[in-house]
């Protein structure tokens, strides 16, 4: 009754092609892009950009990233966290180091850098598989950490150790350092979320997404229809690396400001983001968004309830959320193995016919 | 006869000239030889069987030709030049097209995706180009899904198009398997037992698919099947294999007749 595709005729395939092919969801889609341009900057504070919104677009980047890897090509990777550090470490030096170009590019171009550096550390994919892939990509994890933390190189000398985010703007508006407005944040990390989103939806319909499930369902097979593994594996490596270089520096640059590796970056990042994908949808791009979505505000929904409506002292409740957290992503996966993405569909599929199942 | 000149057959084909060629092939597997000796041609627009029974090293023919296994000697001639040892995925960009004895799909794709990638070598835009999509990949990708869907029409499986293979019923995955190796446009299909384990019904249906391709796209196919009144209704020449080595070679008639032929499936005295 609510969600009808019936009349909803293609006349072409490009038609039948698109992102959206039911009007509806189509509508839907442009109504959330005007909300998420012309409304809520409007409407942002300081609590709601650093508590929910920057998390969840660079999350969001990360996890659609991590998918491409992980749900689409099949090849298991642990090294995220290591991952977004290059991406924070190379815009660090690119912001440092040639000041007079815009943080856009030096953004885009912190992409490119670990998108290099993945490929390096995706090459063993062409032999190993599995979990030992997994441990293989551990090892870059474990190895970039440690780079960033001892070569001082990578942090300019500086005495602390950190790297702290310098003052940028983009026409006239800061959007890192000190004096940045919540607003001009949301929207830079906006910006790159949308054309994030925008070329992963585009690979992963076309022939290269085609190539990456192929691998993943079955790699003989697929050699044998002439995929090249080397390149598809490789290509899956680059554009995932891609997307997490660019969440990192906009982590580092745009939500924290400051980093210290070993913390920000470390095992725990790549965990979060390998749930984030696992709970929204391993191979869907809605995935990504849902299970960063549902991790970012799972805390603060917690927090807000025990905290703030039943009273209860902080600490009780920062204990309590751990056990919450892991106990409902336990429930989801016995629930909905194939996570949020596929509960969507599974309600679109109901709404088609309700109220009338007949 | 000679082996380059064109004739037409019976119902009214033209098999064209030799499109591939074995010479001399053996495999072996440490001690064992899968495959000795062996020698045939496939030529342009026939329908070739592989016929022997199991363990006679067909299904390791196939993989000798479709670049899985590396002969250890002998030579493979393809559109009249020896082939260098290459990957499989070489081999299927030359248009060497195949499907498997058991159903090798993608599960987690649907129908209409699985058909697609079959589209490999007619699909060139580079990751960039896609990834701005507009342009030469959208391009692309309707010529494209408009020469799928009419392979698509041909096996009639337009009902499941949008629908996640690993949800079809035996049947229909084997038609979705041919319809992906179809869409290749190959220049030899080869087929590992297509009709493994079908039903009567199932098996005319297949075997019609197959004369269909074989008359309609004029598409060159070799075949392994057990089903002999299927192997003779449909191959023009068929080799025997038996225990690795090649024991005959001719039409259906000329082996049915032939005495190794028959001692190899029925068996024969030892005394």
């Amino acid at each position: 009754m609510f969600y009808r595709e019936a009349g909803d005729f293609k006349t072409n395939y490009a038609a039948d092609n698109q992102t959206f092919p039911i009007k509806i969801d189509r509508k839907g889609y442009y109504v959330v892009l005007a909300f998420a341009f012309l409304v809520v900057p409007f409407l942002i504070n300081d609590y709601w950009a650093n508590a929910i919104l920057l998390p969840f677009l660079i999350y969001s980047i990360a996890a659609i990233g991590l998918n491409i890897l992980v749900g689409y090509c099949g090849q298991v990777s642990l090294g995220t966290g290591g991952f977004m550090a290059v991406g924070a470490y190379a815009c660090y030096k690119f912001m440092t180091g040639f000041p007079e170009i815009n943080i856009f590019f030096h953004v885009l171009l912190s992409g490119g850098v670990t998108a290099f550096v993945c490929v390096m550390f995706g090459l063993p994919s062409l032999r190993i598989k599995g979990f030992y892939l997994a441990v293989a990509t551990l090892a870059a994890q474990f190895f970039l950490v440690w780079l960033f933390n001892r070569v001082p190189w990578f942090y300019n000398y500086s005495a602390s150790g950190q790297i702290n985010a310098p003052e940028r703007t983009v026409f006239g508006f800061p959007v890192t350092g000190p004096n940045t407005e919540a607003w001009a944040a949301y929207l830079f990390c906006l910006v790159f979320l949308v054309l994030s989103a925008l070329i992963a939806r585009n690979l992963t319909r076309g022939m290269a997404g085609r190539k990456w499930m192929a691998i993943r369902d079955m790699d003989i097979a697929a050699e044998i229809i002439g995929v090249n593994p080397l390149k598809a594996k490789i290509s899956a490596f680059a554009v995932s690396g891609f997307f997490v270089g660019i969440s990192g520096a906009l982590f580092f640059a745009l939500y924290l400001g400051a980093v210290e590796v070993g913390e920000v970056f470390g095992i725990n990042k790549s965990f979060l983001v390998l749930f984030m994908i696992i709970i929204g949808g391993l191979g869907s791009i809605f995935g990504s968004f849902a299970g960063a979505a549902f991790l970012v505000l799972l805390p603060v929904v917690l927090k807000v309830v025990g905290v703030d409506m039943l009273g209860w002292p902080t600490d009780i409740v920062a204990h309590l959320q751990l056990v919450i957290v892991g106990g409902l992503i336990v429930l989801f996966l016995i629930l909905e193995p194939h996570g949020l993405a596929q509960l969507w569909r599974v309600t679109k599929q109901k709404l088609r016919l309700w109220p009338f199942p007949h | 006869m000679s082996t380059q000149d064109s004739y037409v057959t019976d119902d009214g084909r033209t098999i064209g000239p030799t499109v591939m060629e074995m010479k001399n092939i053996t495999l072996r597997f440490g001690g064992v030889k899968a495959i000795t000796d062996i020698s045939f041609d496939i030529r342009e627009g026939e329908i070739r069987a592989i016929i022997g029974p199991n363990g006679a090293g067909k299904s390791s023919m196939l993989n000798v030709i479709s670049g899985f296994y590396v002969p250890q000697e002998g030579e493979v001639w393809y559109k009249g030049a020896k082939r260098p040892p290459m990957r499989p995925y070489q081999v299927a960009q030359q248009g060497i097209a195949r499907t498997f004895q058991n159903i090798a799909l993608f599960e987690g794709m649907t129908v209409l995706d699985n058909v697609m990638t079959g589209r490999i070598r007619q699909m060139t835009t580079g990751l960039l180009g896609q990834a701005i999509w507009k342009g030469k990949a959208e391009r692309e990708e309707t010529e494209n899904r408009e020469a799928v869907e009419r392979i698509i029409d041909f096996l009639e499986i337009q009902a499941i198009r949008k629908t996640p293979v690993g949800r079809l019923p035996y049947g229909l995955k084997k038609r979705v398997e041919l319809a992906r190796a179809l869409a290749a446009e190959p220049s030899i299909l080869l087929l590992d037992e297509p009709m493994a384990g079908m039903n009567v019904e199932e098996k005319e249906d297949m075997s019609r698919f197959i004369l269909d391709m074989n008359d309609e796209f004029g598409t060159t196919i070799a075949l392994i099947e057990h089903d002999m009144g299927v192997v003779m209704d449909l191959s023009d020449r068929v080799v025997v294999m038996d225990y690795g080595k090649k024991i005959g070679d001719g039409t259906p008639t000329e082996v049915r007749n032939n005495q190794a032929v028959i001692d190899a499936y029925l068996g024969v005295a030892h005394d």
